[in-house]
């Protein structure tokens, strides 16, 4: 079987070390991991942009409104970060097509593109919904015992098995 | 302040994603199609310490430390089912999609830009949500050891068992 391996660290190790980030970050800010609260915040200041006026009238853009905050920071830092680490042990590859998805269904950009876009509208449409993603609600959720982290992520997993093991089920 | 700390946090985190290699649409599709757990062994190894650390500062140092999500069965459960379809389709959660980008994998920016898409959908229909699916099966903010009635460290102690023992299991079978 073939694992796309090129390096890297052990993910008990790599996954620990995020484990204690966590802690020293609670610690020193009482702030939370996590990620989809930005896209929401960034989808907003997107309409603002394009001079829509319902971020002054939608409830939800309201709550939630179009700013720059701690977890946007932490985002641009995971760009930054990644970055980093794939330059320094060299694996930074320009990618347009996941090897596994093009073995499946070939090279046309498109068409990756476009399953990856209704894709990610579900996804953000979902945690929404859910109130976090693998991060706020996973990571976060499941360091503080809480229950909707357990709740939230066994369903993550029940619908992303579904869906990938329909896409790529053995032809018949 | 807080926005320094912010960076610093991301850039440590995004360093440790790409480092444990999880940020690969291989990975992710390789744990959903239950043929390669790293992005498991990843998550649950951040979760076991990340667990004894915060419950620690929670008992040690302040106890209004925590920030739980409520616990709505109805949003939870058709919000997770929502999301892992999309997961399944797309093979990036929010946070790794941002990470692939900046290890190259530029097809990330499809599914970036189908949720912030979903984003302003979700906006739209937050009204009628909280209608409906936000009030079926409202618990607020609850924890498993809240609910059982016992105290957190033993709940802690058999959840570090259980994932330790899903660990062993895992390299058992070679996974």
């Amino acid at each position: 079987m073939q694992k796309y391996d090129d390096g890297g660290w052990n993910p008990y190790l790599a996954g620990a070390l995020v484990g204690v980030l966590a802690i020293v970050s609670v610690g020193l800010t009482g702030q939370f991991l996590g990620a989809s609260t930005t896209f929401v915040r960034a989808a907003g200041a997107i309409e603002q942009l394009v001079g829509s006026d319902r971020v002054e009238t939608n409830p939800y853009y309201q709550r939630v409104q179009p700013r720059f905050d701690w977890q946007a920071m932490v985002l641009v830092g995971v760009l930054i970060g990644a970055a980093i680490a794939a330059w320094q042990d060299r694996s930074f590859k320009s990618e347009k097509v996941p090897p596994m998805w093009e073995e499946r269904f070939g090279s046309p950009v498109l068409k990756r593109g476009a399953v990856a876009f209704v894709g990610g509208i579900f996804a953000m449409f979902g945690a929404r919904l859910a109130d976090g993603c693998p991060s706020g609600h996973g990571l976060s959720g499941l360091m503080q015992l809480s229950v909707s982290g357990f709740v939230s992520l066994m369903f993550f997993f029940g619908g992303g098995l579904l869906v990938a093991n329909l896409l790529y089920r053995k032809e018949a | 302040m807080n926005m320094l700390y912010g960076l610093i946090t991301g850039v440590v985190f995004g360093f440790l994603l790409q480092k444990g290699r999880v940020l690969r649409y291989e990975k992710q599709l390789g744990a959903l199609r239950l043929m390669d757990m790293t992005i498991i062994k990843f998550m649950m190894s951040a979760i076991l310490v990340g667990m004894v650390g915060i419950y620690l500062l929670h008992d040690l140092v302040n106890p209004d430390l925590l920030s739980l999500k409520s616990t709505i069965l109805g949003a939870n459960i058709i919000g997770g089912i929502l999301f892992g379809i999309g997961w399944g389709l797309f093979g990036l959660c929010p946070g790794t999609a941002i990470g692939a980008l900046g290890e190259g994998r530029w097809h990330a920016a499809f599914g970036i830009a189908g949720m912030l898409v979903g984003a302003m959908l979700y906006a739209t229909l937050h009204p009628w949500m909280t209608e409906t699916v936000l009030t079926w099966g409202d618990f607020g903010k609850i924890t498993l050891p809240g609910l059982l009635g016992i105290n957190h460290w033993i709940v802690i102690v058999v959840f570090i068992a259980a994932v330790l023992g899903l660990f062993r299991w895992l390299e058992k079978i070679d996974l």
